[in-house]
């Protein structure tokens, strides 16, 4: 894993580039995020058998942090994740550095408040806010906001479309000053800075201040979809197109595929969202013409899957010796699933039977951990050895964390997948309502046990972590790993 | 263009989206622009099925309805409506329970009448309430299908009347005790209560069994 190629003496250097700290930095946040979330979801996990222990208490209350568990991962673990890695991967891929490192630090510190505040919201806000009269009678709610993955208060949204915007003036100076032809990943990371700042804006104000009803449903089912579309997809394809040629060491397979990749995901993707909402008032032109548009970005990013094992083509053993390799391309593999999946889903004759039953969460568990999780714990695994100058303290370890948390995964999205099916048909049996909630009960315990496994993995990446740290101070090792030379434009 | 910052930005970043945003979100708000959007004092003014249920609150509970609410009028609904939804979004029900009837799977045999876009045209429905998963029952027809000392021991501990129910219990909606809801209590029973409660029935799909009772004379 260490790059050992020689230094050009004209190289920019690594130094001048990345600021290592805020890179480390991002990543011990998401981290952290990552563990909030974890318990979040397993306290609702143990509420669906009847085991949580914690019943009845006002801050722990299983509905309040559930919308804690999807606002973590999306905002608190990928999103700082994401900031972390494209830290490392854009300037080393412009040779410039971001416009301030000042600037970067104070965009972290803005984000770490807008996550925390909304978890806080989520959790303290509506008890704060019962606690007097006059509270209660200001317009403005201190919880959540009644809008799917954008739950974040309403308070700080503001700050928070104020931070996204920052990170992508921060990140577009080096790319706007680069010269020469841009590289697939640029394209993803531009897109990605432009859309996620429209895809919160309409998202969490739209439907909060302007429509109403069906056409605000509307509004919300293209954010829903924008969110992992246009915002944790670009910016994962991103990266992959950054990591894996120079991991593998040889040019992705096609560039042409690139470009039907990037272009047709531009094209369809935003078109998605009222799929989320089939069947409903929603005018059913506008949900055929969505349907339509899911199953064709399906088939285009088919072709970045298939790029991407083309440029593995002829180094399958980097799977087995290559764990960050591993891990991306495991994800790929899910993504496939995924977008299969999602092909059939969307359609009305699927939507009949599943809509509003656990095949949906399982799918959202598949794309969200077993892709972009999966992606950017392969990220960390990559660059800790080489943000802190040391080998990881244990490969073992670094197995456990991989098999646990991708058959984790796995296994909680079959099983869901399944329980789907089995409560969709109960509903449509007429069945006493109490007949789909036991029979899903089985299922709901192997969920318990998946998502065990899962933060087992965590676990054993966070102790393995700290003593990699721990080592990391004492100095590093001889044969300690140095980031790799930054590669030339040719 | 296909591979230049310009094109990128302002052709795949800004253009796609807008493109979207125009024949997905604005083509709907355009169609439905027409369709008054009600306050909440209008839906509060114009119901007796749900003014039924929020006297019923104050025959109850008297004590508690007085200290929170007073008496029983169309602005004490409306306040008690608001705080409702806010409460409904705020501890995550939506989360577990729909606000729509489709037109398929036998739903309308199970809840009722399939869900209209005017049924949603209101400012208790922004942003819009429809949910995207079903643990517990859809809610959209649910006003009036139990009443408020069942909905109250239910959200004080949903065993007590539903054997096996997986949601949360809700405590801090009472003040200590099932038969004393506080000011979100007595909110959220009526906010539930007002789902549906503007349809003039109520259908049920499960066929009423009587409960044997002991007999006393054995």
């Amino acid at each position: 894993m260490i790059d050992t190629q020689a230094v050009p003496p004209d190289a920019a250097r690594h130094e001048d580039l990345v600021d290592d700290p805020i890179v480390v930095a991002y990543f011990l946040a998401a981290l952290c995020f990552l563990f909030v979330s974890m318990l979040a979801g397993l306290l609702m996990a143990l509420q669906l058998v009847s085991w949580n222990p914690l019943q009845g208490i006002e801050l722990l209350s299983p509905g309040r942090w559930r919308m804690v568990h999807t606002n973590a991962v999306a905002y608190g673990f990928l999103a700082n994740a994401f900031l972390g890695a494209l830290h490392w991967a854009i300037p080393r891929l412009t040779m410039r550095p971001v416009l301030d490192r000042r600037l970067s630090w104070f965009i972290f510190v803005a984000w770490q408040v807008v996550v925390g505040c909304t978890a806080l919201g989520i959790v303290v806000g509506p008890t704060l806010q019962a606690m007097s009269p006059a509270w209660e009678q200001l317009p403005f709610s201190f919880g959540a906001q009644g809008v799917e993955w954008g739950e974040t208060p309403t308070w700080i949204d503001p700050l928070a479309l104020a931070g996204l915007l920052l990170v992508g003036i921060n990140f577009m100076a080096p790319i706007s000053r680069a010269k020469g032809p841009l590289y697939v990943a640029s394209w993803y990371f531009m897109a990605a800075f432009v859309w996620t700042f429209l895809t919160y804006a309409m998202g969490n104000f739209l439907p909060q201040y302007w429509l109403t009803g069906t056409s605000a449903g509307a509004v919300g089912g293209l954010f829903i979809h924008d969110l992992v579309g246009l915002f944790v997809t670009p910016l994962g394809w991103g990266l992959m197109y950054y990591f894996v040629p120079i991991m593998l060491r040889k040019p992705i397979w096609s560039h042409g595929l690139s470009l039907v990749g990037f272009w047709g995901l531009a094209f369809f993707y935003p078109l998605n969202g009222i799929h989320h909402f089939l069947y409903t008032p929603i005018p059913m032109f506008l949900q055929r013409g969505a349907i339509i548009a899911t199953i064709a970005v399906e088939m285009v990013v088919f072709t970045v899957i298939v790029n991407f094992f083309g440029t593995i083509w002829g180094s399958g053993r980097q799977l087995i010796t290559n764990l960050p390799i591993r891990w991306f391309y495991t994800g790929m593999v899910l993504y496939g699933l995924t977008c299969l999946q999602c092909a059939l889903q969307t359609t009305l004759t699927f939507q009949a039977v599943i809509h509003f039953s656990d095949w949906v969460v399982g799918h959202a568990h598949l794309v969200m951990f077993g892709v972009f999780s999966l992606w950017l714990l392969g990220i960390m695994t990559y660059l800790f050895p080489r943000l802190w100058r040391t080998e990881w303290y244990s490969r073992d370890l670094c197995e456990w964390h991989f098999w646990l948390s991708a058959v984790g995964v796995f296994v909680m999205f079959a099983d869901l997948t399944l329980a789907g099916l089995f409560q969709g048909y109960y509903w449509g049996s007429l069945r006493p309502w109490d007949v789909s909630v036991d029979g899903s009960v089985p299922f709901w315990m192997v969920r318990v046990f998946a998502g065990l496994a899962m933060f087992a993995g965590q676990l054993c990446f966070a102790y393995n972590l700290y003593r990699t740290w721990k080592a990391a101070r004492l100095g590093p090792a001889p044969s300690a790993a140095k980031p790799a030379p930054v590669p030339q434009a040719s | 263009m296909f591979e230049s910052k310009s094109g990128v930005l302002l052709v795949a970043g800004l253009g796609f989206f807008v493109f979207a945003f125009l024949s997905n979100g604005l083509v709907p708000a355009l169609m439905y622009r027409d369709l008054p959007e009600k306050s909440v004092e209008e839906l509060a003014a114009d119901n007796s099925n749900l003014m039924y249920q929020f006297e019923d609150l104050s025959y109850r509970y008297p004590e508690q309805f007085a200290k929170y609410y007073g008496v029983p009028s169309d602005e004490t609904l409306a306040e008690a409506l608001r705080l409702g939804r806010r409460t409904y979004v705020a501890e995550g029900c939506w989360h577990c329970h729909s606000q729509f009837v489709r037109p398929v799977a036998r739903e309308d045999e199970r809840w009722g009448p399939v869900s209209r876009t005017d049924e949603y045209q209101n400012v208790l429905q922004r942003p819009v309430m429809f949910g995207t998963r079903r643990v517990g029952p859809d809610l959209s027809r649910e006003g009036g299908r139990h009443g408020n000392d069942w909905h109250a021991a239910h959200f004080f501990q949903p065993t007590l009347v539903s054997a096996g129910s997986p949601m949360p219990e809700h405590p801090w909606f009472f003040d200590g005790s099932p038969d004393l809801p506080n000011r979100r209590g007595i909110a959220i029973i009526t906010y539930v209560q007002w789902l549906g409660s503007w349809l003039e029935s109520y259908p049920y799909y499960e066929d009423y069994e009587p409960i044997e009772l002991p007999d006393d004379d054995e």
